[in-house]
């Protein structure tokens, strides 16, 4: 992994009062994307506008596209190109590269894309907050693979993991999303953008090596395996289809085992490594409460208040939602009575929580679908449940 | 000031409710050594009616987003005097604009200031700088908010070209409720 400072030109330092939009795009800049490929939709045109306004300034391409079809194929072409691309999207758009992320997950490209969730299903809610694309982020395109996603809480989070979401993309070579919603998006904060010499950036790793020696893919479940920039002079071939190492396809149910072994484990053997969480007072808490994403900051008043009612309740954000905390949901619930997991949406993390808790405590969703968040009273009411 | 105070901003679309709740977050995050979350009512139904942006500040990192008890409203409409005064704390600050909203049956306790911002702004040039003008006496009577941080977070949020006669507007706001203030001191 080459690691190095951001480069200054990108880095807009200081302190901003921004919303969480306008920090995704400043944080694509300063991890060095220097490519954006979109189409506007509501709530997440802001970090469109923001990267289109910026892109002049540092030398980045910005292309309006016809649709989200063609936004993810650009970011494809643009990352085998060289460059760090992002896309940002809603709901609707999110469903149309689908396909594009199920081939950007199979030709090991690295992308970020950014989902500012709105309600769904369909066109849905387009102006109203929603968590309802947890499960399609990590389902959505069709075979077997894996992801990466990040949910941020604040725009401070929006610009630091748009940072990690880049780095992590080049570290496993895999598309890597920013699960982020509509009141994170247009919610304004104070933003601190460090200096360049602060944000530690990875690059992209790039063949040097003679050009007979070159392979696109090693298929040894761990990611970062160098690339070469078309163009370049190494020859290379890159498809959808199952592959060999050089990128030519091999139509066996062997080599599909290879690769998609490969594409899976690269991402969970290496889920100690991605995954970050918070908590607090998780030791000996009784009821442990989940949460992320916006709904996390809601859920605070409700543990305070049932903290008053002297209920010892813990918190668990997750802020990296893929790979899920399997190991640590799995210790915890052994430690408390129950887990309560609040989402916008008909309950889909709690599946996972479920999984992993298998029957060793109880776990209780607490949900509403998409428009709005939570009414803390009903996660303290909960809560309190949860202790009966 | 409370450890954390709620303010709400409302008005009909395109009178720059969301751009006031803008300008007093920035200026108390950045320049006033406070920590501000902004979030307003975003959708299609926000322009021409009624329009409001919500902003908690607080000395403290602030977690929950939203308010829940106002301790400060400002409306610069009938619809959103009418909609959201009886949130206000008891005891709480309403500033109206005193063309635009006939007073009814609020909280006694509430501490009532009624500012003209549209005949002043008009006065300046323009009833644009509405918004300005009621910000300026926000920032005299409430004390929530330095008049210097919010002539600093100016830039960058309103026009270049119109800084100055922004930055005018909020001056003659702000005499206006030093004024007032004066008027009400015991």
């Amino acid at each position: 992994m080459n690691i190095v400072h951001a480069d200054p030109r990108g880095v807009d330092s200081g302190a901003h009062f921004m919303d969480g939009d306008h920090a995704i795009a400043e944080g694509a800049l300063a991890a060095g994307c220097r490519f954006f490929a979109g189409y506007p939709i509501t709530p997440s045109t802001e970090t469109a506008e923001r990267f289109a306004e910026r892109a002049p300034e540092v030398g980045a391409m910005f292309i309006q596209m016809e649709d989200e079809i063609a936004s993810i194929a650009a970011l494809i072409g643009a990352a085998w190109g060289g460059q760090k691309a992002m896309t940002v999207t809603s709901g609707p758009g999110f469903s149309l590269m689908m396909e594009n992320i199920g081939l950007a997950a199979m030709t090991e490209t690295p992308i970020v894309l950014a989902n500012v969730q709105r309600g769904g299903p369909s066109t849905g809610l387009p102006t109203l907050t929603a968590q309802q694309d947890m499960f399609q982020a990590r389902f959505g395109s069709h075979g077997d693979y894996n992801i990466i996603a990040l949910c941020p809480d604040s725009p401070q989070e929006c610009f630091d993991l748009t940072v990690e979401a880049f780095n992590l993309a080049e570290t496993y070579r895999t598309p890597v999303f920013i699960m982020t919603d509509e009141t994170v998006g247009h919610m304004h904060e104070k933003v601190v953008i460090p200096p360049a010499d602060h944000i530690k950036v990875v690059e992209r790793n790039l063949f040097t090596g003679p050009k007979e020696d070159f392979r696109p893919y090693r298929f040894d479940s761990q990611g970062g395996h160098p690339m070469a920039r078309a163009g370049a002079g190494y020859r290379f071939h890159i498809t959808g289809l199952t592959h060999d190492e050089r990128g030519y396809p091999v139509m066996t149910a062997a080599q599909n085992q290879v690769v998609v072994t490969h594409l899976i484990e690269k991402i969970n053997g290496n889920a100690e490594c991605i995954i970050r969480l918070e908590e607090d007072q998780v030791e000996g808490a009784e009821v442990l409460v989940i949460s992320y994403g916006i709904t996390s900051r809601i859920a605070v008043r409700a543990i305070a208040e049932a903290r008053k009612k002297d209920i010892k309740v813990g918190a668990l954000r997750l802020i990296t939602v893929w790979p899920f905390c399997e190991r640590r949901i799995r210790e915890l619930a052994g430690q408390v009575r129950a887990m309560v997991v609040a989402e916008i949406n008909y309950g889909q993390m709690v599946r996972e929580v479920e999984r992993c808790a298998a029957g060793r405590c109880r776990v209780i969703s607490v949900n509403h679908c998409g428009g709005a968040v939570h009414d803390p009273a009903v996660i303290t009411q909960a809560i309190e449940e949860a202790c009966r | 000031m409370m450890s954390t105070t709620e303010i709400r901003f409302s008005g009909f679309g395109g009178q720059g409710i969301i751009r006031c709740a803008l300008i007093t977050g920035k200026a108390l995050s950045l320049y006033d050594d406070k920590f501000a979350t902004m979030t307003q009512s975003f959708g299609p139904e926000a322009r021409g009616s009624a329009c409001s942006a919500q902003l908690v500040v607080s000395a403290q990192r602030i977690l929950y987003p939203y308010i829940t008890a106002p301790a400060v409203l400002m409306a610069l409409s009938q619809g959103a005097y009418d909609k959201y005064h009886p949130e206000v704390i008891p005891g709480g600050t309403l500033i109206v604009e005193e063309d635009l909203v006939k007073l009814g049956d609020h909280d006694p306790r509430l501490q009532v200031w009624r500012v003209p911002a549209t005949r002043v702004a008009e006065s300046i040039g323009n009833r644009l700088f509405t918004n300005l003008v009621a910000l300026g006496f926000f920032t005299a009577v409430t004390g929530v908010v330095t008049a210097e941080a919010m002539k600093r977070a100016l830039p960058g949020l309103v026009p270049g070209r119109f800084l100055k006669v922004n930055i005018s507007a909020f001056e003659k706001g702000y005499e206006h409720g030093v004024q007032a203030r004066g008027a009400a001191a015991p």
